[in-house]
């Protein structure tokens, strides 16, 4: 597959959907109900916001959204009353399917939210963006409900019109270049045209949903993609830059932990799918930049060639009177 | 349909606004926390005009002062002489472009930089149009709804100023809205000047002199005259020392300081005399000390306005006291004064109560919003009956 390609064909701009009477209009002749989920915890500072811009602008301007709920792991502040006072529906994460052994993390609540949910598509946000707006859900529904083959819509985060330079480098976080998008470049290289794997904010088609596996904390974005990508290649996909996303930036400590996560979803997958045994030597590293126009991948050799150790070197024996050790 | 001369309960109003809250809410939200300094409002009016297309406001456009503007026509037609309403927000905020302008929704309270001056009248002002139509509220006058550009400080309130020179409208009254505080009723405009006064000492000056050059000296030197002025009790005046500025280090003499100030009276004669003393302290100060001292007064408002009979004023009491909202009558320096300069009986009403105004930490609270609301379009409501009939002649200011 042409990777460049793939990113012109299937790389937006919110902007590019401003139009939400038409995108209503097309949900509605679809027969379409798309649910919002917002997982929590202790997140009382910008709930609010965020329920009453999507009610407003996204469940009675434009009929976008059919149900917005909030899906809590135990918050200890005000969130499930300032949620349920803007007219969320609120759940108690450990009250939905409450036989099943509970678990903690951001991605028990959005696997609860398929069962709890009713929408066929189902949009995720995370629910501490300070700079909130409706393109955060709509940016993100549309390329699903204009094109049918598409299942998985992932936000990015950047503006390629707004540069001032030529061309400069772009992509995730810490996280994403220092760690996933080496190992995607290693051993899932197509998957390296998703500029941010690791951003929180997607929808999905249910039938997709409903077929993988949800680890239930730091992994869950990684294993989405590989999962989806395996299930369903990477005609399944497409993401939507939706500008500037304000929100807490964590210590360099908790992306350790994050990171850790990451890893062991990573390598269970890479196990199961038997690809660390019959991967070649992949010499080449793929980042982003961007130009006025245009997403473009970087594409950069790195061979970590090596030296032997010097005991098998005859000049070194001979300098230094060595035998070579045998074995 | 309810026409105006249906008889409104306002209680009843606030009750229906509630279901607005979102809208408000989403508004007040998306238009605040863009960064809209004066002389940068551009983007703020973009908002307020993209909010009025939606609603289906049937004239809508933005001047070449910046204002924005939609008209929602009176059911008068020709019966209604092509007079008009004008509702105004002032779109712009003390606050910079650097600012962050994040607004945090709590469960009563919504706070945030320009929250309430004036990002809730904005708001309101851009959920108007959505709420009339829905709520089948309809005008015999035409309606236009002003978001009005450079208002505050130095822009003088150029926006409505120029929007008022240019408009080909019969504006009969006015009502100017402001995010807080409710039950503030201002039907008049004080006389005021505002502007600053910067000394500096110049280049040339004798550095040898030790600890004598310094601009704050001088500045201080000018602030001790100003509090020298002698300022009646009646008519009340008042002098705001408001902020001031100078220096650059602690070890180093200050080579510019200034004072911005605003100078308050309900006599224009008054005003008139503090600013020759003004200049007077400028100059006689400026000689004494070598030092260069220039004063820029760049905002000015006559005292004036409509009695507290006037109809205008008696029809937003009776929205107020049907509402239970105890009115507080203070003169204000806003729009209002425009209004006056053109000879237009006007009005400013507060939305909601709020505190830390200008400050980083200005929040509104949410509940009374609704009575707020319901006071405007009653008051709005009572206006145009009351011009529905009246001689045009006679609805001017004496």
């Amino acid at each position: 597959m042409n990777l460049q390609n793939w990113i012109n064909d299937n790389t937006y701009h919110h902007s590019q959907f401003w139009d939400l009477k038409k995108l209503v209009e097309e949900k509605e002749r679809q027969n379409l109900k798309i649910s919002l989920c917002l997982p929590t915890l202790n997140e009382e500072k910008t709930i609010g916001k965020e329920i009453i811009l999507f009610q407003s602008e996204l469940v009675k301007r434009y009929p976008l959204l059919d149900e917005i709920a909030v899906i809590d792991s135990g918050s200890q502040d005000k969130t499930l009353e300032v949620a349920k006072n803007y007219g969320a529906d609120t759940y108690l994460s450990s009250d939905i399917l409450p036989h099943l052994e509970p678990k903690r993390g951001k991605g028990e609540n959005l696997w609860k939210a398929i069962y709890q949910l009713t929408g066929d598509i189902i949009v995720y946000v995370d629910a501490d963006i300070s700079n909130i707006h409706p393109r955060f859900v709509y940016g993100l529904i549309a390329p699903l409900i204009y094109r049918p083959e598409v299942k998985y819509v992932k936000a990015f985060y950047d503006r390629p019109l707004a540069i001032s330079g030529n061309v400069r480098v772009s992509g995730g976080g810490r996280v994403t270049e220092i760690l996933v998008r080496p190992l995607f470049s290693l051993f899932f290289p197509e998957l390296t045209a998703m500029i941010q794997p690791l951003s929180g904010e997607y929808a999905v088609r249910r039938d997709v949903l409903e077929q993988i596996a949800f680890p239930v904390g730091y992994g869950v974005e990684t294993s989405h993609l590989i999962d989806v990508y395996h299930k369903f290649g990477m005609e399944a996909f497409a993401q939507t830059d939706l500008d500037k996303r304000v929100h807490e930036n964590k210590p360099t400590v908790d992306l350790g932990k994050m990171s850790f996560g990451i890893l062991q979803t990573f390598l269970k997958r890479t196990d199961a799918l038997d690809k660390i045994h019959h991967t070649g030597h992949e010499t080449l590293l793929r980042q982003f930049q961007v130009t006025k126009t245009q997403y473009e991948q970087n594409l950069i050799e790195i061979i970590e060639d090596e030296r032997p150790p010097m005991i098998e070197i005859p000049e070194y024996r001979e300098k230094f009177h060595k035998n070579k050790v045998s074995g | 349909m309810k026409t105006t001369t249906d008889r409104v309960s306002l209680t009843d109003l606030r009750d229906q606004l509630r279901t607005y809250k979102e809208s408000v809410l989403a508004n007040l939200v998306m238009a605040g926390e863009i960064p809209a300094p004066t002389f940068s409002e551009h983007r703020r009016i973009e908002f307020l005009i993209n909010r009025f297309i939606e609603s289906s406001v049937s004239e809508v456009s933005v001047d070449d002062a910046g204002n924005g503007i939609g008209i929602i026509k009176g059911t008068g037609g020709e019966q209604g002489n092509g007079r008009a309403i004008l509702i105004n927000a002032h779109a712009d905020t003390v606050f910079s472009e650097k600012t962050d302008h994040t607004l945090m929704v709590g469960k009563e309270t919504i706070s945030g930089p320009g929250v309430a001056d004036n990002g809730l009248g904005f708001a309101v002002l851009a959920t108007l149009p959505q709420i009339l139509s829905e709520l089948d509220i309809r005008f015999h006058n035409d309606m236009i709804l002003l978001g009005g550009v450079k208002s505050l400080g130095r822009g003088n309130l150029d926006g409505i100023r120029f929007f008022l020179d240019q408009s080909p409208f019969d504006i009969v009254a006015g009502l100017c809205i402001e995010g807080i505080q409710l039950g503030r009723l201002s039907y008049q405009s004080i006389g005021m000047f505002r502007g600053e006064i910067t000394c500096r000492v110049p280049e040339s000056y004798d550095w040898s002199r030790f600890g004598e050059a310094s601009a704050v000296l001088t500045l201080n030197e000018i602030i001790n005259k100003i509090n020298d002025i002698r300022i009646p009790r009646r008519p009340r005046t008042g002098i705001v020392m408001g902020k001031i500025d100078g220096g650059s280090s602690f070890n180093t003499l200050a080579k510019e300081a200034t004072l911005g100030f605003e100078v308050r009276s309900e006599s224009d004669e008054v005003v008139s005399s503090i600013e020759t003393t003004f200049r007077n302290i400028a100059t006689e100060v400026a000689s004494k000390t070598g030092d260069q001292i220039e004063l820029d007064i760049f905002a000015h408002r006559k005292a004036g306005g409509i009695p507290f009979e006037h109809p205008v004023v008696t029809q937003a009491r009776h929205a107020m006291e049907q509402l239970e909202i105890e009115p507080r009558l203070a003169p204000s320096t806003s729009e209002l004064a425009a209004f006056i300069d053109h000879q237009i009986p006007a009005l400013t009403l507060g939305i909601t109560t709020g505190e830390q105004q200008h400050n980083q930490l200005e929040s509104i609270q949410i509940e009374p919003i609704f009575r707020g609301l319901a006071q405007i379009i009653g008051t709005l409501i009572s206006l145009d009956q009351h011009y529905k009939t009246l001689q045009h002649e006679s609805a001017k200011l004496d």
